[in-house]
This record gives structure tokens, C-alpha cells and sequence, in this order.
């Protein structure tokens, strides 16, 4: 598979971001240190996702889409590893990486009138998971600038109901600097 | 060997090598009280939380080793969240040992409970809260390790009453490793390439000056700076927060940088083409507006914290080390700046247009608050230890004692805690009892923590407070004065209420008064003959007396004002 396109900056993320992949001990009050220092320092966060970090019970992997016109990045990095229970960053560019979010959203809207919706579903790759006869409910796993586009697109729509989850990331492959 | 968990506290914290406990029992935190009893461990039962946590700041800040504090839960472990917020912004190494409620109350709203650890989170470098006694002797050797490495600084232990009267199987950990910290690395490797760029730059200099901050006293690197220095003959400034890591009688130094900085050292900053920052942090009050800070200056920052690089000032080269192993490469290098002849002759010119100046006092009174300083400082033992509080008299005792070594000047310096210098100057005295200690004190100050003379009486604790008793909240009047057109609001105390020789005579102490300077000389004399029991003095101080030079909040450095004596000179 060919490495995906760079599709720009999109609607719900600011000028330049960045996706720190932040690598914390699974401890009571992690989530709370971090969000505490962003609040205090002034610097804003986009989105954040927390999992446990693969293959270890100890640590966690949280990733936080965080706003590089807050704060210099250097900044936001430097006082992030002072935290003692953070145990590695990585930063990735967004030209650097692969992000991918989960959008889920149930549309009110009875049998006879779904055309319209199933059209919009099918231009935006969207699957449906949930049905039953006054409405239904979509998911899109997708590229942050896709799970925007779908939003926008289902405000046409009467009433909607609609959740993120943030969006995770790994660095892209086969870029130069990583041969 | 199965130890209660509160034995194992106290047999942990000895193993640490901790001589003094500055605290206060109660409920959460009973259960280590009683082990106390049978441990080698001084413990200093202090009036209030806060005065523990200051004197094991002041105990921290004059002896190099981490101050203790142990209070109990609730409002006992609130009352000590002034101090662990000043150690924080100070970088003071502290342990503060807090009781909490049973883990099984936790979350209850129980007598007494609070969420210390979420309250500190973002006042002290980590907290833990421990969940069971096996995991004692970890936390405390993780806590001190974590208190007295990198960037020093306050940590937090909260232990539930229920985790201190379990039992556990005793042990300790015996490497870093046991301390369980895989986030933690304090130590990084000194960065050679920065090392070779600094020392161009420094080639290239021929107005370098060296910003020394207080992190050049928490990496006991005086002796190295004072070798660098000399050989390379650059100018020294010390911030409040290193007075003492270069001697104020060295001819190479300028003084304290800063709001109420020398002149000399002020504008050799601002006219300088090399500023080589050693364990200083560019403090808004060092740096007055930003970007009019030695704009002409390349920096060369030294700090064990990367997060400073940057953060206010773009440096040129950043090295991330501690201050001595940085000196230690820098002087390897051979580093040499340019012929700095012509620059000093230039810093000796403002050096002789603007000394510090004040007044000439009158011999009825009311007293010069600097005379007062400089009277009791010309009368002190060699090495003696000066605290403060926070205001005019700091920022006097600062400029007008000479501070020849370090340890010998304990403030509050980021925080600005006012009520500081009593406790402060107790700690300094327990942990350093052959030295003299004074507290220059305001009368605002005097009364945020006067109680905690009761504590040095009935310790044993024999400290001399200079009072100097202005009537008013100073530093604040004084802005009122220069900047609200002298609408003074709220700032007047009275010079009589409270009776401070009564109050002191309440609390065991010897208390006295000089409204002139017969008396001043005289009570001088008299509190350096009292050996045996604190001594307060209250001097009677001219109430209209500025402090100067002064950068107006926000301003350039360029705009100092100095003294009005010195006004048609400049």
C-alpha cells in the first residue's frame, strides 16, 4: 500500500500541531498530572487518547494532539518530561505521521428518507453499525481530515448525535530520515 | 524483621540519614508518633504547619541537605502547602511527610481528609500517595532521591493511617533501580559541541558577564566559579537567589542584578555582549521587560533543566549539565574572552557614579533601615547566617550585607512568602547551631510567624530577629507612593500595636527597642551577648525610606531609577 497523501491542515485542528506520543507509567493520578500541567502552563490540548502501551502492564500510551502556537513545542516537551512518571515522548510532525480517529454518530431518520444519508455514507466510506426503524449509527475510522469532512457533511442532517475519540498516531513509513 | 508501617517511616528515614523532623502530630499521622519516641531523630514540634515547612526550608537552604516536615492530615497538611509551593518555586530540597486518612476512607469526605497530593501536584517536583507499608522504604528513598538530584525540590509522601499500622517485612532499597523512577534521569551527559560553541562565543567576547543563579549554589559550585572567574577575569553578578556563591568582597563582583539590583550590576548586564547564565532562570524581576534585557547580549545558559532554555530568553548555546561540571568544561577549554580592560573600566565608572546610597541618619531617629543592616552586619560573627522575609527589608538586607560564602543567606525568593524569615532562620540554626543567626524581619513579616519564637524558646533555639519596624506593609506603600500617587490604601500597621518587646517577652524571649541610634549600638551589643534564648529587637525605622535602585515593574533595565541623591548625576 502507498503511503498515504499529507492532506493539510483540516477544520478541528489548529495551525500547527503536533502528536506527542507519550509513553507514562500506568499509576493513579497520571492523566490528572498531565492535563494539570498543560492547564497551568498555558498550553492547549487538541485531543488526547490513553491505552495501555502495547506488550507492558506498567505503562500507558497517551497521545495528545497539542497546539504548537500555544507554547514553543521545546517547551511543552521540556516540562512534559519533568514529570516523573512520564518515561518517553516522541514527537511527530503531522507530515511525519499516520493519524487515524473513530467518529460515531446516530442520525435520527425514519426508512423512507434514508437516500440522502446512505449517499453520504457511501461518498464518505462510512459503515453503518446500528439500526432501527427512527434512526442509525455510522463509523468512520479514518484520517482526522475525513472524520471533518463526515461531520460537516451530517450537519444537513436533522438531529445528530455525534462522538470522537481523538486520534492516534505512528510515525509514517519509508521516510527519508528514517532510512 | 516485620515492622509497623510507622516504624518502618522513622527506621526509613533514618536510613536516609535525617537528624531533624520539623512537625506537628495529629490524627492521620498519630501512628508515626509513637515510633518517633525510640528514634536518635530531633524532632522540633513547631505552632504551625507553615513553620515547619519553612524551617526545614531554612534548614535546607543553610546546610545543603534536605529538609524533613511532618504534619498530619487535612488542614495540617494544607498549612504546609505555602511552603512546599516556596520550595518549589526556590528549587529547596524538601520531604514532607503528610498523614491521610484509611485508604478506605479515601474519597469519603472523612474527618480530616484532603486530596494533598492532587492539591501539590503542580507545587512540588512528585508526590506519592503510599498504598501499603511494604512500599514505605521506597517511597521515602525515591522521595529523597528525587528531592536532592537534577533540579532539587520539594516532594510529598502522604500515608494513610491504615498503611502506617499495617505490618510489613522490612527492607531497603539498595539501587536507583529499586526506587522504581523509569521516567527519572537527572543526569545527562555533558554535550561537548555546546561546550566548544561556548567557548567561541567566549573568544569572541569583550563584555562578557557572568549571571550567577541559585543553581550554582544547589551544585555547590562556588569553588568553581570563583576559578573561572578569576581566570578569565569577568564580572560577576549574583541574583537573590545566589547571594553568597561569590564573594560580595571579591572586586570582580557587582552585587545582586535585578529590580532592586546594583546599578553597576543592572546595566552591565544591559550593555554587555556576553551573558554566560549559571543556574539562573531569567526571573521577571531579574530581566524587567524582556525584550530590552541585554539586548545586545549572546547567551550561553547552563542549566540542569532543559525546560529553562528558551523559556523566557532564545539562548545561543544551551548546556544541560549542573553549574560545576559546566565550569569544570568550560575551563578545561581554556575559554578566554577578549581584553576586558576597556569593559571595566566602564563598570568602574558607574560602579563610583552610583554606590548604593541612602540618607545619612540623625541621631534622634527614626533609624535608616540600611544603617540598621549595615550596624548589625559591621557586629556579627564571621559566617553568620542572614534570613528574611519579603519586602524592603530583604531587598536592603540583600544590598547591604556582604555575603562572603554560601549558606549564609536563606529568602524567599520566587514565591515571595512573606512571614519567612523566623522559621527560616530557626531551621538554619538546628541545622547549622554553631553559626549566629539573624532574621532581618519587617513589622508585616514579624507578624505572619512570630509564633514560632515559642517553638525556638522551648527547642532551644537561640536566634536574634532585627524587627525593622517601618509601621507599614513597606515594599506595597512604597508602590503606592511611586506608582498610585501616593494613595495609600491598606498598608498602615501601626509601629505600637502589637508591643513587640512584650510579645516577644510572652513568647520567652528577650525583647528589645531602639528608637536612635544610641540605642541601636546599644541593643547590637546587648542581643550578641545573649547566647541562651532568642532575642527580638524592634527598630524603629523611617517610614518614607525607598528602596533603591529600582526598575519599575515591566520596565527597561535601561530606566533604573536610583537613589534621589544620585538623580542630577545620571
Amino acid at each position: 500500500m502507498s503511503p498515504e497523501p499529507f492532506l493539510g491542515d483540516v477544520a478541528h485542528t489548529p495551525v500547527r500541531h503536533h502528536i506527542l506520543s507519550v509513553l507514562v507509567e500506568n499509576k493513579a493520578g497520571v492523566l490528572a498530572r498531565i492535563a494539570g500541567l498543560f492547564a497551568r502552563r498555558g498550553f492547549n490540548i487538541y485531543s488526547l487518547a490513553v491505552a495501555p502501551a502495547e506488550g507492558h502492564a506498567r505503562f500507558s500510551r497517551v497521545t495528545i494532539v497539542v497546539d504548537a502556537e500555544s507554547a514553543p513545542l521545546e517547551q511543552i516537551m521540556g516540562q512534559l518530561d519533568k514529570l516523573v512518571n512520564v518515561v518517553a515522548i516522541t514527537d511527530l510532525a503531522p507530515r511525519d505521521a499516520v493519524e487515524r480517529e473513530l467518529l460515531l454518530a446516530t442520525i435520527k431518520t425514519d426508512v423512507a428518507n434514508r437516500t440522502p444519508l446512505l449517499d453520504t455514507l457511501g461518498n464518505a466510506g462510512a459503515a453503518i453499525i446500528d439500526v432501527d426503524p427512527g434512526a442509525v449509527t455510522v463509523m468512520l475510522a479514518g484520517t482526522p481530515g475525513a472524520c471533518d469532512a463526515l461531520e460537516s457533511a451530517l450537519e444537513g442532517f436533522a438531529e445528530v448525535e455525534l462522538h470522537r475519540t481523538g486520534r492516534v498516531a505512528l510515525p509514517r513509513l519509508g521516510r527519508a530520515d528514517q532510512a | 524483621m516485620q515492622l509497623t508501617g510507622a516504624q518502618a517511616l522513622i527506621r526509613s528515614l533514618e536510613q536516609e540519614g535525617v537528624d531533624t523532623i520539623f512537625g506537628l502530630p495529629g490524627g492521620a499521622i498519630l501512628p508515626v508518633y509513637d515510633p518517633l519516641i525510640d528514634s536518635t531523630i530531633r524532632h522540633i514540634l513547631v505552632r504551625h504547619e507553615q513553620g515547619a515547612g519553612h524551617m526545614a526550608e531554612g534548614y535546607a537552604l543553610a546546610t545543603g541537605r534536605p529538609g524533613v516536615a511532618m504534619v498530619t492530615s487535612g488542614p495540617g497538611a494544607t498549612n504546609i502547602v505555602t511552603p512546599i509551593g516556596n520550595a518549589h518555586m526556590d528549587s529547596t530540597p524538601l520531604v514532607v511527610i503528610t498523614g491521610q486518612v484509611a485508604t478506605g476512607s479515601i474519597g469519603t469526605d472523612a474527618f480530616q481528609e484532603c486530596d494533598i497530593t492532587g492539591i501539590t501536584m503542580g507545587i512540588t517536583k512528585h508526590n506519592f500517595l503510599v498504598q501499603s507499608a511494604q512500599e514505605i522504604p521506597r517511597a521515602v528513598a525515591a522521595a529523597f532521591h528525587l528531592a536532592t538530584t537534577g533540579r532539587p525540590g520539594p516532594v510529598l509522601i502522604d500515608v494513610p493511617k491504615d498503611v502506617t499500622q499495617s505490618m510489613m517485612d522490612w527492607w531497603y532499597p539498595a539501587t536507583i533501580e529499586e526506587f522504581d523512577l523509569p521516567g527519572y534521569r537527572p543526569e545527562v551527559a555533558l554535550d561537548g559541541d555546546a561546550v566548544a560553541r561556548a567557548v567561541a562565543l567566549i573568544a569572541q567576547s569583550e563584555r562578557p558577564v557572568l549571571y550567577v543563579g541559585g543553581g550554582t549554589l544547589k551544585s555547590n559550585a562556588a569553588k568553581e566559579l570563583l576559578e573561572f572567574a578569576e581566570r578569565t577575569g569577568m564580572p560577576v553578578v549574583t541574583t537573590l537567589m545566589a547571594r553568597g556563591a561569590f564573594p560580595d568582597s571579591h572586586p570582580q563582583h557587582l552585587g545582586m542584578p535585578g529590580m532592586h539590583g546594583m546599578y553597576s550590576a543592572v546595566t552591565a548586564i544591559q550593555k554587555s555582549d556576553l551573558l554566560i547564565s549559571l543556574g539562573a532562570r531569567f526571573d521577571d524581576r531579574v530581566t524587567g521587560k524582556i525584550p530590552a534585557f541585554a539586548a545586545g547580549a549572546k547567551v550561553i545558559h547552563v542549566d540542569i533543566d532543559k525546560a529553562e532554555f528558551n523559556k523566557v530568553r532564545q539562548a545561543d548555546v544551551a548546556i544541560q549539565s549542573n553549574v560545576a561540571a559546566a565550569l569544570r568544561a568550560l575551563d578545561a577549554s581554556s575559554a578566554t574572552p577578549k581584553d576586558l580592560g576597556p569593559w571595566w573600566r566602564t563598570i568602574r565608572s558607574w560602579q563610583a557614579e552610583f554606590p548604593l546610597a541612602y540618607d545619612a541618619p540623625t541621631a534622634d531617629g527614626p533609624l535608616r533601615p540600611q544603617h540598621v543592616i549595615e550596624a548589625i552586619a559591621a557586629a556579627a560573627a564571621p559566617g553568620t547566617i542572614v534570613t528574611a522575609g519579603v519586602g524592603q527589608h530583604q531587598m536592603w538586607a540583600s544590598q547591604y550585607w556582604k555575603f562572603e560564602e554560601p549558606g549564609t543567606w536563606v529568602n524567599s525568593g520566587g514565591a515571595g512568602t512573606m512571614g519567612f524569615g523566623v522559621p527560616a532562620a530557626i531551621g538554619a540554626k538546628v541545622g547549622r547551631p554553631e553559626r549566629t543567626v539573624w532574621c532581618i524581619d519587617g513589622d508585616g513579616c514579624f507578624q505572619m510567624t512570630a509564633q514560632e519564637l515559642v517553638t525556638a524558646r522551648a527547642e532551644g533555639v537561640p536566634i536574634k530577629v532585627a524587627i525593622l519596624n517601618n509601621a507599614y506593609l513597606g515594599m506595597v506603600r512604597q508602590w503606592q507612593e511611586m506608582f498610585y500617587d501616593e494613595r495609600y490604601s491598606e498598608v498602615y500597621l501601626s509601629a505600637d500595636l502589637p508591643d513587640y518587646v512584650k510579645w516577644a517577652e510572652a513568647m520567652g524571649c528577650v525583647g528589645l527597642r531602639a528608637r536612635n541610634l544610641a540605642e541601636m549600638h546599644e541593643v547590637i551589643k546587648e542581643a550578641n551577648l545573649i547566647n541562651d534564648v532568642p532575642v527580638v529587637i524592634d527598630f524603629r525605622t523611617d517610614s518614607s525610606e525607598k528602596v533603591f535602585p529600582m526598575v519599575a515593574a515591566g520596565a527597561s533595565n535601561d530606566d533604573i531609577m536610583v537613589h534621589p541623591s544620585q538623580r542630577g548625576a545620571k
